[in-house]
């Protein structure tokens, strides 16, 4: 697992080594129960889904689950009542070739979980990709682009749809109670909105610049932090992992990229290439100041998607896991998985509260950051 | 799907929706929602900044008041002290005047007075002088009827010429 090769900016985020430290017990856990994992291998939850009354009685593997519920899926799983499987079939949406086909994630329910011509990889190194089968995925050919409304895809829509109701209603509040106090969400929603625009847009942006960066700031605040808190909720339309997925936080971080190198003024790039206060021989003849300045550019937006990615998908790691514990000590003994449910249910509440605070925290990070960026960026030079 | 390998279609997805938001969001939210606060802070700096300003003229006024009190004060006191001055001179010179008109008419009393004396006395004189002379007749009447007598007084007036 690339997990082994931690990024350079590891040793700043206790979360991020939280984040591989529960990754490695999460394997430790998996080789401990290495037998009966091989001898089961073939089975996971998609085969059970399609035949659940074959293996009502497979051993529980904390690892397998933690990581089904961390990353994307191509079917909404929301609960499971005995034999009784309630998932939602997303669609599967893919170009191949040139061509696109459309059908339901449904059809991987069969034996070797392919539908026309495409395989839903089950175990390797592709376990949850989609591809072409009898072709070996290394050996090049056509590849499979995957564009599916997965689990995370409609958590995202779903969370836009739901933002974009909460502050259209909430604009038209203002319309109606104008110069009247606020109501309702109104209210709920102001001192964060105030917040953002003074406390990070105008004292990182400045007075004269904010304005145009607020759109985005707002936008990315409430993204951030409506899904963080959407995510705790364990039950569907919640609990999917979206800030805590690498591609949403990459996107993000890539707008931020994208605004701050675009309102990059003159005085922002002098800067990275002359760097001021540094001595000569640091830019000439080898231009070490400016390559570390330009690696600076790159490695801003990197580590906005790493810090919000670790943090919440470490969040729901450690959730997991004292979930996990009960039903580990369960398979020991009951009795056994009945004492430490109440251990374990207790962390559980502390740490949800705990997220509480974290995706508060890291909503305010990301934004103030991508502020302190879209700042840095647009400063006017001091005149003496 | 891999744990820290961004997926393809979740990228595109994610762009594409987080790209709709911003701008919908943007659009129908947070433009109107920002230019509302705005209005709103306004509107309250305004109103603040008024009642400052009121407070401020009151402040004024209450001062301009009490000067203007002050100054009327003044004004009363040097009215008072320039009509107290005033009434004394016109006491004095009235004081002074009716001295003078008084010795004056004493003056012009005493003249009349010494006038009128005189006047009564030359009366008085003239009156004697007649009345001595009617005195006179009537005697000089009487005596000379008798020659011896006349001659007498002859004798008589003519002893009192020589003595004087």
């Amino acid at each position: 697992m690339t997990a082994n090769r931690p990024p350079l900016h590891v040793l700043r985020f206790p979360a991020l080594i939280l984040l591989f430290g529960l990754l490695f017990l999460s394997r430790l856990f998996a080789s401990g129960q290495d037998h009966t994992v091989l001898v089961q291998a073939k089975d996971s939850v998609f085969e059970q889904s399609a035949k659940p009354e074959g293996h009502a009685e497979k051993p529980f593997n904390a690892g397998e689950m933690i990581m089904e519920h961390v990353v994307d899926n191509h079917e909404w799983h929301v609960a499971e009542i005995g034999s009784l499987h309630l998932t939602i079939p997303l669609p599967i949406i893919l170009l191949y070739d040139g061509k696109l086909y459309t059908f339901c994630s449904s059809r991987f329910h069969n034996e070797a979980h392919s539908y026309q011509g495409f395989k839903l990889e089950e175990k390797g190194p592709h376990k949850g990709k989609i591809v072409r089968e009898g072709e070996n995925s290394a050996a090049g050919g056509p590849a499979v682009y995957d564009f599916s409304i997965t689990k995370i895809v409609l958590a995202i829509l779903i969370s836009t749809f739901l933002l974009i109701l909460i502050f259209v209603s909430v604009a038209g509040a203002y319309r109606r109670n104008k110069d009247k106090a606020p109501s309702g969400i109104q209210s709920m929603v102001e001192p964060l909105i105030i917040f953002i625009r003074d406390d990070i847009a105008k004292s990182s942006i400045g007075e004269k610049k904010y304005e145009k960066f607020m759109p985005f700031l707002l936008t990315v605040f409430f993204f951030i932090f409506f899904n963080n808190l959407f995510g705790l909720i364990p039950f569907f339309p919640g609990g999917a992992n979206v800030t805590g997925n690498i591609a949403v936080t990459l996107v993000m971080a890539l707008f931020t990229f994208v605004i701050t190198t675009v309102n990059g003024n003159k005085h922002y790039w002098v800067d990275i290439i002359n760097t001021p206060g540094v001595p000569w021989w640091l830019k000439l003849p080898i231009p070490l100041m400016p390559i570390v300045e330009i690696i600076g550019i790159i490695t801003k937006p990197f580590v906005l998607m790493i810090r919000l990615f670790a943090n919440i998908t470490a969040g729901h790691i450690i959730v997991l896991g004292f979930v996990s514990l009960i039903f580990i000590f369960g398979a020991i003994s009951a009795a056994l998985g009945i004492g430490v449910s109440v251990v374990s249910v207790a962390f559980m509440i502390f740490m949800n509260l705990l997220e509480l605070l974290v995706a508060f925290i890291q909503a305010y990070v990301f934004t103030l950051l991508s502020a302190l960026y879209f700042g840095l960026a647009t400063i006017e030079p001091e005149h003496h | 799907m891999e744990l820290i390998t961004p997926g393809l279609g979740l990228v595109f997805w994610m762009t594409l929706a987080f790209l709709f938001l911003v701008f919908v969001l943007g659009k129908f939210a947070w433009k109107p929602i920002l230019q509302m606060l705005k209005e709103r802070e306004t509107s309250i700096h305004d109103a603040l900044n008024a009642a400052n300003q009121a407070r401020e003229e009151m402040k004024q006024l209450k001062f301009s008041n009490e000067q203007l009190l002050q100054e009327a004060k003044n004004e009363r006191d040097a009215m008072l002290n320039e009509a107290r001055k005033v009434r004394d001179r016109l006491l004095e010179e009235a004081r002074i005047k009716a001295s003078e008109e008084a010795s004056r008419i004493v003056e012009s009393a005493k003249a009349s007075i010494n006038n009128e004396k005189m006047a009564a006395m030359t009366e008085l004189k003239n009156q004697i002088a007649e009345n001595s002379l009617t005195i006179a007749k009537f005697i000089l009447k009487r005596e000379l009827s008798d020659p011896q007598k006349q001659e007498e007084y002859v004798q008589e007036l003519l002893k009192e010429v020589k003595f004087n």
